[in-house]
């Protein structure tokens, strides 16, 4: 039997299978307070009897007395009633846990008091910011297409779930994402320069060309760098998270995942442990109906993944992921929450992805046009901002065309220039396996070196930085 | 504490007034006295059968000599030296954090006792049963600053935090550009045969870790050894995996020092010279060797070189292949099975170096391609006559 170390200390620490216990005692002297006072007393031990009385009573709030008399379960395990009839709780997956929105479809606010009113300026920039994306979007899936770089994946429909959320935190508290989350690091103001070096690996990449395409990363904008393997990320925000914690300076961190990486173990894990070590972080799905090829039906068969969130003890809510005031509203009061009372926040954003699940993908296989048509013009968390903004004449037609016209322009500069660039020096791939180069590393790059030299016509060298 | 003291002075109230009171026995139950009483009443159970009598261990520990250069010492045993070198490091590093299963009253092996108290709940605490998550959210702790020590239960169950420290520890550094690491990370484990173990209690999984660049593991053989290993890895800027001999938590007392110290990563040492015979191991199986050592002397006449890798990747080659161009000859042993063992590296790169030195094979002792098994333990094991034989065919090759 063991129990927890605890500061109030009210449970007796003598460990019975204890081998190192001095002698074997007959007696076995009663393991809480109000029985040991029972004991004391009858033994005509009053001092000890008292004592043990006053903290019997003392410690009752943490610890649970046991007390058959008590028609109430007396399990450690759960606090609940009894129940005299056989029943199953039904699963409510027909009509599940709603969806909270702001605007309507049509960009119209539903509910005035709802509206979070931010000034145009920072209204414009969310726009600005999400169709900055898509344009990246548009003309790197392209280049992939060229064969410029060897992969790519695009963010559209999803715009909104990234801009609603980043805008809604601190700049310096930590974004753990998956790799669908770009608008995130746009937000916060990671460079187009910075996006193509990534994804053309070339020698400014800050990651050094280690990595796929789309595995940002930025230590100065508090976003950790992408990995490829799903769900990873979710225990390691909790630990980041209790670390903030611990360092009480007011910082959140959020992650960010798929409804398909919910389904790994990891996420579980996550889950479980900042919720039992209460730790001040945001976990936000972006639910958008498809894990490449499969759909959510196949994914799971609960209530999503909001409807998981209670089962560990924590605040759920579900979104509309298409419309970035929804996403901002909740986000804000979930980072307020998250750090003023150290406990972990669940939203379930609900979106759609709208593009293939990368360039590897041709989702024409598994899904109609119409489907991916709908989501496109009718319910697009673009269109839905801009209606908000022109209607309340923020936003022109002549806004649009030369917005359009500059992002468009901006982004080729970029593309040009990290096409051009070379790519990283050759010593490093062999540089930042550990902290320092190990000797058997620097002899392996030796024994590169050498063999590059002899055989240097079979080597793209030229593309590599001198 | 109090409840402790209380409990004490009960104690001492039943013996002085000679009071023989019958209260249940709060762990066992009714069905404990009821087992004793069967097994005491039936004829055909003596107290003590065959299988009943302990095995003796497979080794005989051999402490190191007193330690003069880190300051006053005090008689630890190895789970001590542990709590020792946490101990040290929750007192100078306000960031570290002590988290795994069971942590808290003081952890199955009692490594962890009394720091709770000492430090703080935030500081020392249980994690759910779930060891992706501890090592995922020690990855996490780790890359936002903190010192996190990290705890699985028994290497047996490491394998549920494969993913995570094979892609995400290790890769965290390279993938980033530097940009972020998990430096700040330490996983300990308990590790090896424990005469008892079996399958599942018993395991040695280095050689699953050896083939992952990015991280270290560290494997000490006493407790001097082990307080500066862990303390080295605590403080390296690498995301480490120190296993613990657990049959030597008990068995093996040093005298070590208080204050914190560090022994160099990536080191091997030379226990003892010799000429005749290089012999390589690590943990436990150091002092299985020691014996051999003087076995080959008495028996044999030939002088053995023994020497304890102590860290296995990254791993010391030049002290082993050193040692190899010097003797000729190569036993390399471990408890985990031979194919796809770590002795198979070390085998694989000195018949490299030292491939004009060699006067025999390279012979490695180890576990059977066999799970680890439990009544067959002492047949199993690479026991110091199956070392001694080796030996012996090593010389009159």
């Amino acid at each position: 039997m063991r129990r927890g170390w605890d500061e109030e200390g009210d449970s007796s620490s003598d460990d019975f299978s204890d081998t190192e216990s001095d002698g074997n005692f007959p007696l076995v002297i009663p393991q809480d307070y109000l029985g040991l006072a029972f004991f004391s007393m009858l033994c005509c031990f009053w001092p000890l009897g008292i004592a043990a009385f006053y903290l019997s009573q003392k410690g009752a709030l943490r610890q649970q007395p046991f007390d058959s008399s008590e028609e109430k379960p007396q399990f450690p395990g759960a606090s609940a009633e009894f129940i005299d009839h056989l029943e199953f709780i039904q699963p409510n997956v027909i009509s599940g846990i709603p969806v909270y929105r702001v605007m309507d479809r049509a960009g119209q606010i539903i509910n005035p008091s709802e509206d979070p009113q931010l000034s145009k300026e920072t209204v414009v920039n969310f726009y600005q910011k999400m169709t900055l994306l898509n344009t990246m979007d548009r003309i790197l899936y392209e280049s992939q297409r060229q064969g410029r770089i060897s992969f790519y994946m695009t963010n559209y429909g999803e715009e909104g779930t990234h801009i609603g959320s980043a805008a809604a935190l601190d700049s310096k508290d930590l974004v753990f994402g998956q790799y669908r989350e770009a608008g995130v690091l746009m937000y916060r103001g990671f460079p187009l320069d910075l996006f193509m070096a990534q994804c053309y690996a070339n020698a400014d990449d800050l990651g050094k060309g280690r990595q796929m395409p789309v595995h940002y990363g930025s230590k100065d904008l508090n976003f950790i760098t992408i990995s490829s393997p799903l769900a990873t990320q979710i225990p390691q925000a909790a630990g980041a998270a209790y670390a903030a914690k611990r360092e009480n300076t007011n910082r959140a961190v959020i992650c960010y995942f798929g409804e398909g990486a919910a389904s790994e173990g990891d996420a579980h894990a996550g889950f479980n442990f900042s919720a039992t070590l209460e730790c001040p972080l945001i976990f936000f799905c972006r639910n958008n109906g498809y894990a490449i090829s499969t759909p959510t039906n196949e994914q799971y068969r609960g209530d999503g993944i909001a409807a998981r969130g209670p089962g560990y003890g924590m605040l759920s809510i579900r979104v509309d992921g298409n419309d970035v005031f929804a996403v901002y509203n909740a986000t804000k009061e979930a980072r307020r929450r998250a750090v003023a009372e150290n406990q972990p926040f669940l939203i379930e954003a609900m979106t759609y992805r709208i593009g293939h699940h990368s360039t590897s993908d041709d989702s024409s296989a598994y899904r109609s046009v119409d489907e991916v048509n709908y989501w496109d013009k009718q319910d697009h968390p673009i269109s839905r901002l801009r209606h908000y903004m022109t209607a309340r004449s923020w936003w022109s037609e002549d806004n649009e065309r030369s917005w359009r016209k500059q992002s468009r322009k901006t982004v080729m500069e970029a593309f040009e220039k990290a096409e051009k660039r070379h790519k990283p020096h050759l010593d490093l791939m062999f540089t930042d396996v550990y902290d320092e180069m190990t000797p058997n590393l620097i002899r392996q790059r030796e024994s590169m070196w050498r063999h590059i030299q002899q055989y240097k016509d079979h080597y793209p060298l030229d593309a590599y930085a001198k | 504490s109090l409840t402790t003291a209380m409990a004490a002075s009960a104690r001492l109230l039943f013996r002085g007034a000679g009071l023989k009171a019958y209260t249940a026995n709060v762990n066992s139950g009714a069905q404990s006295s009821f087992g004793t009483t069967l097994l005491r009443l039936s004829p055909n159970c003596s107290s003590q059968t065959k299988t009943q009598i302990k095995h003796a261990s497979h080794f005989t520990y051999h402490p190191d000599p007193v330690p003069t250069m880190y300051g006053p010492t005090t008689k630890m045993n190895l789970f001590q030296s542990v709590t020792s070198a946490l101990d040290n490091t929750l007192a100078s590093d306000p960031t570290a954090v002590i988290f795994g299963e069971d942590v808290a009253f003081g952890g199955v092996f009692r490594c962890t006792v009394g720091l709770r108290d000492k430090y703080g709940k935030d500081r020392v605490f249980n994690t759910p049963l779930c060891e992706q998550g501890i090592v995922g959210f020690g990855i996490g702790a780790a890359a936002a600053g903190a010192t996190a020590i990290a705890e699985i239960q028994f290497a047996d169950y490491i394998y549920p935090a494969f993913d995570q420290i094979v892609n995400e520890a290790a890769k965290y550094r390279y993938r980033s550009g530097n940009l972020f690491d998990c430096g700040n990370l330490t996983i300990r484990a308990p590790w090896g045969c424990v005469g008892h173990g079996s399958l599942y209690h018993s395991q040695s999984p280095e050689a699953f870790f050896a083939h992952c660049p990015g991280i270290k593991i560290v494997i000490p053989r006493g407790p001097v050894q082990c307080k500066g290993l862990l303390l080295s890895c605590i403080e390296d800027h690498n995301p480490c995996i120190f296993f613990e001999p657990k049959i030597l938590y008990r068995a093996a007392v040093e005298q070590v020092p208080t204050e914190a110290y560090t022994i160099p990563l990536s080191q091997a040492e030379v226990l003892q010279e010799g000429s005749d015979v290089t012999l390589v191991a690590w943990g436990t199986q150091i002092h299985v060797l020691r014996e051999v050592v003087s076995m080959a002397q008495e028996k044999l006449g030939v002088s053995c070189e023994l020497i304890d890798l102590q860290t296995i990747l990254p791993w010391d080659t030049e002290t082993v292949c050193k040692s190899v161009a010097k003797t000729g000859r190569l036993l390399i042993s471990h408890e985990a099975p031979v194919t796809g063992g770590f002795a198979a590296e070390i085998s694989s790169t000195v018949q490299e170096e030292c491939f004009l030195n060699l006067e025999a094979p390279i012979t490695r002792v180890c576990g059977y391609d066999t799970p680890f098994p439990h009544i067959f333990e002492p047949f199993y094991i690479p026991d110091k006559w199956k070392c001694f034989e080796a030996v012996k065919r090593l010389i009159s090759y």
